[in-house]
């Protein structure tokens, strides 16, 4: 399993050279595949594009994915466009985690009926990739066929998509064993639709690695970001990984799961919980270090094949 | 803090204990309509899990159960005037008049201030007399019904009707009775609690039970019925009423459990069937949690919000595990087909949280009566009394079907689609296929080979129709023969209008933007708002349609194929004229199911006709559309009747696509109660895909006759990528996954007798 860091771009507060300086460092640590963002409208975050195309001005290497974006409340053409832009800028390096989201009033800031959402992104996973290869809206994407499409979300509908139109799924974070119930059932939607091979599979959790005021901060941080899911909140605050081995068992039950990419996002605007997060990860057997850039181009063209079910 | 509780049940007495113990200052008041010793209903039954969690919460009233419940271990069916029992389950009953009065000492004891006798009949008059409110009133809660807006309630009743009778017999195991008259089937639920009674309920579907005229009999008139009903397992004992009613099961959910400072426990929140025995569990968990909660968070809202988050995934679990278990009695009659030990094990396995291999795990006796009747009955197929002492597991016991021997029960299919070139298949699938075939499966699948090169689905699908195709398919069959003892198993396909579209790698149904074919279809309609516009086969089209399937047939004979699969589902061309969603012809081959199958079974004929009479001849087929206004199961199992009529030997059952927008309750073997349902309706064997991935899953799937060969996917294809042994990882994985709802309850479950677990808290 590879394992990717989030940039502390939803996290209020954060200065922007945070971000940026976290992109170049996370890349760098060298066991890190890739740099992940989260997506909210009516919070104090960071636009999640822009922050990736930052972190893609600063890095060569390291994935950057979005997991995830909440589609329908983009314009479909626009959301193509930015994409294949920064699929083009990063010498693609782009993987777009795509989803309905869960909160009402982001849709409400963006003047979008949420009612609508479940059948605006079927028919924006159903247009992206003919807009990509159109080349009628520019540019092309650095890959053939655009960048790798996830899919996240829990329901039925969800895991559907994810056989119809896209590479992979992305998980929405949770203990493994929640993991592993979700990427089963969309295993199980991939398989019964005969796509080849397997979906890419990712998931994601939330660290605070400096000791007990930093792990009050991030209960804090989760508590308020996810304040809109009422007492569900609290749940997800008392999953935040505060410990080495905390950190350890979760990623060896990921990989265990079948989690090819495993992100884990930071909850407090602190530059030296990416060291302490790489740190922890050190030494794990179960993590896949990422190949140096000569390679990880050859590596892409293969996962590409792979993705076209070629052998 | 000043705390109501509505009902005197297990329930609200026991959340009044944890409650006062949490903290004495609580000033509790119960308040219950009945008297102190009224109640209705006879046993209740704990896991020893529950009972753990009884321990931690309050170990007096937990010695106080323990001291007096009766203990038992094994499920006895009677079933076709057989017997058959299987041990290792742990069961603890107790009469539900004993756990109250002793739930009502326990509260008198601590102060808990209880008043009997006392009706409220609305709720506004309690007003400002409580700070929390709890509504333990059970099924009916008045509290619920005042603020329906608030909780929105639904409240489904069941389609079965059962009563609740007493028996003055002791029981030395929980026994289910299935009994059959001239007015229909009857069954019984029945254990023992309290040492000299057991608890019997009787269970019918409404025609039986107006057939047999109980909608109109007293209760003692029901009972006489019964009695004379199951006489042979009664023995002369009588069984007694307790004002005991035919009466629907009601199965409640609500919204929210909560408002304000009111909150729900136990039946006045959720109720799960009856049959999984859960209710009183489920509700004195609801107060371990709610005690708990209020104790953990001084802020009332965050308490009761924390009580909800913590019981409302267990509880639905539970309620999923009991309505598979209701639909289950409710449809018992569909598997009347089954010999007593396929029904026992079917019976046992019910709602998917017992296994084969826990069942084995439990009684080894058990699970060797299982294999051995599955061999036996093998045998009996082949017209042979063999009843042999030792058998394999179901999944390693031989398959016939016509002419063909199959060595075991596991279809492997290559998990990449093929890479052919005008329809001529690569040698990368046939080694995939060679590899698979010597990896142990009984057989192989290939991919949908097309009939004719316009029946492709993209451009890279294998056809057989012409001599390349012939010779191609004869090497790569031949080497399979040569090397291994796999047979070859073809599904012959005509995409129709899902044909023409690029490789699935990056999505489905994305039609191929150059070096598109014209598509034909049942109707004009394209398939995607992007697909193409078919053309509807006209007479000769579907006579020249009919003819190119034939020679398919033909052809697949003459190249080795074991097994022909004539492709009839997921929206590709026979499909599409099955299903009215997309058949809207007005000729004789649309409109009634009769006149949309007629293509298909014409086709279905001449392949039969071109194909030989000692091979067997499949159909795969859509169990259901699964989306509304589609082919339904009752449609299916009417094909598959029919088809059995033409010379059909085995059904592979398969849902969805036939139109893009379709989604289903994706999970490991979800197909599987497709199989079932079209195995039981029309008597033809069954092969069933869904994401099998173990022997357990298979060997469960089989011994319970839900189908006779399971695609399972090859094992490398599902290991993870990490470097950690992947079968491993899988198997411990699923262990981990379905471990929190497989440990409890009965009659199916109760723990493994050796162990007994603590309580988890959640994950």
């Amino acid at each position: 399993m590879r394992v990717g860091v989030g940039l502390p771009s939803t996290i209020p507060g954060a200065p922007g050279h945070l971000i940026v300086g976290w992109a170049r460092r996370a890349e760098a640590a060298g066991i890190f595949s890739s740099l992940g963002v989260l997506d909210r409208l009516a919070y104090d975050s960071f636009d999640p594009l822009l922050a990736l195309t930052a972190a893609a001005a600063v890095t060569t290497r390291v994935q950057l994915a979005t997991a995830i974006l909440v589609g329908p409340q983009r314009n479909t053409a626009l959301l193509a466009k930015e994409a294949a832009t920064l699929d083009a800028l990063s010498g693609g390096r782009l993987v777009l985690g795509l989803a309905v989201g869960a909160r009402k009033d982001d849709y409400d800031a963006m003047g979008i009926e949420y009612a609508t959402r479940g059948r605006r992104l079927v028919e924006q996973l159903a247009t992206l990739r003919d807009t990509w290869e159109d080349g009628a809206i520019g540019p092309r994407p650095a890959r053939e066929g655009g960048p790798p499409i996830l899919v996240g979300g829990l329901s039925d509908a969800a895991y559907a998509r994810v056989a119809r139109y896209a590479d992979g799924y992305v998980h929405g974070g949770g203990p493994p064993r929640a993991f592993a119930r979700a990427a089963d059932k969309a295993r199980a939607a991939w398989n019964d639709a005969g796509r080849p091979g397997m979906p890419q599979m990712w998931a994601q959790g939330y660290f605070a690695l400096g000791g007990e005021s930093a792990a009050e901060t991030g209960t804090a941080y989760l508590r308020d970001y996810y304040a809109f899911t009422g007492h569900f909140a609290e749940r997800i605050a008392g999953e935040l990984l505060t410990t080495p081995q905390a950190v350890a068992q979760f990623v060896r039950g990921y990989a265990d799961a079948g989690c090819d990419e495993l992100i884990l996002f930071p909850t407090v605007a602190d530059g030296d919980e990416l060291e302490r997060l790489a740190s922890a990860l050190s030494g794990l057997a179960t993590i896949e270090i990422p190949a140096t850039s000569a390679t990880a181009s050859a590596n892409a063209a293969e996962a590409a094949a792979r993705r076209a079910g070629q052998p | 803090m000043k705390i109501t509780i509505l009902g005197a049940g297990p329930a609200g007495l026991y959340g009044a204990i944890l409650l006062k113990k949490a903290n004495p200052l609580h000033e509790i008041t119960i308040l219950e309509r009945n008297a102190p010793d009224a109640t209705y209903g006879w046993g209740v039954v704990f896991s020893d899990r529950t009972l753990a969690a009884f321990q931690e919460a309050d170990y007096k009233s937990y010695k106080a159960i323990t001291d007096r419940f009766v203990l038992w271990d094994a499920i006895d069916v009677y079933y076709r005037d057989e017997l058959l029992r299987c041990g290792g389950h742990i069961f603890a009953g107790l009469a539900r008049k004993q756990l109250l009065a002793l739930l009502q000492r326990r509260c008198a004891e601590l102060g808990v201030s209880m008043r009997f006798n006392t009706e409220v009949a609305d709720v506004a008059a309690l007003d400002g007399g409580y700070d929390l409110l709890i509504a333990a009133d059970g099924v009916n809660s008045l509290v619920r019904k005042t603020f329906a807006d608030i909780f929105k309630p639904s409240l489904v009743p069941g389609k079965a009707r059962y009563i609740w009778l007493g028996m003055e017999k002791v029981l030395d195991a929980f026994t289910f009775i299935f009994r059959e008259n001239e007015h229909g089937l009857f069954q019984v639920h029945s254990y023992p609690f309290d040492g000299t009674t057991s608890t019997f309920i009787v269970e019918c579907d409404e025609t039986t039970w107006r057939r047999a005229g109980l909608d109109a009999a007293s209760e003692d008139e029901s009972i006489t019925y019964c009695e004379r009903l199951f006489a042979p397992e009664l023995a002369g004992r009588r069984l007694l009423p307790n004002n005991s009613k035919w009466i629907n099961f009601v199965t409640v959910k609500n919204a929210t459990w909560r408002h304000g400072n009111i909150v729900l426990l136990g039946d006045a929140a959720h109720t799960a069937h009856f049959s999984i025995g859960s209710g009183t569990k489920l509700a004195m968990e609801d107060a371990i949690a709610l005690a708990n909660a209020l104790d953990t968070h001084p802020d009332l809202d965050t308490a009761l919000g924390e009580y909800e988050a913590e019981r409302r995934p267990v509880v639905e679990l539970f309620q999923a595990a009991a309505a598979e278990s209701q639909s289950y009695f409710e449809n018992v009659k569909r598997y009347t087909r089954l010999t007593p030990v396929e029904f026992t094990f079917n019976l046992l396995t019910r709602s998917r949280r017992i296994t084969y291999d826990d069942l084995r795990l439990r009684d080894p006796r058990f699970g060797n009566i299982v294999d051995r009747e599955f061999e036996r009955r093998y045998w009996a197929g082949q017209g042979r009394s063999i009843f042999t002492l030792i058998a394999p597991p179901p999944m390693f016991a031989p398959l016939t079907l016509r002419g063909l021997r199959v060595a075991n029960r596991a279809v492997f299919t290559p998990a990449t689609t093929g890479q052919a070139v005008s329809g001529v298949p690569c040698t990368g699938d046939a080694l995939e296929l060679a590899r698979l075939a010597q990896d142990g499966a009984g057989m192989v699948l290939t991919e949908p080979v097309a009939v004719a090169t316009e029946g492709r689905i993209t451009s890279d699908s294998a056809c057989l129709h012409e001599d390349e195709h012939l010779r191609a398919w004869t090497r790569i069959i031949q080497a399979i023969h040569t090397q291994s003892p796999a047979k070859v198993a073809m599904p012959l396909n005509h995409a129709g209008w899902r044909g023409a579209t690029r490789p699935r790698g990056m999505g489905l149904d994305r039609p191929l933007r150059d070096g598109a074919w014209p598509l034909v279809s049942a109707s004009a309609l394209p398939y995607t708002e992007r697909s193409q516009t078919p053309r509807a086969l006209d007479r000769a089209g579907m006579e020249g349609m009919r003819d190119v399937f034939a020679h398919s047939a033909h052809l697949a004979d003459a190249a080795g194929v074991d097994l022909l699969i004539l492709h009839m589902g997921h929206g590709y061309l026979l499909s599409s004229f099955l299903s009215p969603l997309t058949n809207r012809r007005d000729d004789e081959y649309g409109g009634t199911l009769e006149q949309r199958m007629r293509f298909p079974l014409e086709v279905f004929d001449a392949v039969r006709a071109a194909w030989p009479h000692e091979k067997p001849l499949a159909v795969a087929l859509n169990v259901t559309d699964s989306v509304r206004g589609g082919f339904g199961p009752d449609d299916a199992a009417t094909v598959a009747r029919t088809l059995k009529e033409h010379g059909c030997d085995l059904l592979v059952a398969l849902a969805g696509y036939v139109v893009p927008q379709t989604e289903m309750p994706y999970r490991r073997g979800f197909l599987t109660p497709l199989s079932e349902r079209i195995r039981n309706d029309s008597g033809l064997p069954t092969l069933v895909g869904g994401y099998l991935t173990t022997a357990d899953e298979v060997n469960t799937l089989l011994a319970g006759g839900r189908a006779d060969l399971c695609l399972m996917l090859p094992p490398q294809e599902t290991r993870t990528r990490s470097r950690s042994a992947p079968t491993v990882a899988t198997d411990a994985r699923e262990a981990r996954a379905t471990a929190d709802v497989r440990e409890e309850s009965m009659p199916e479950a109760g723990t493994p007798a050796r162990e007994v677990r603590r309580v988890e808290k959640k994950e």
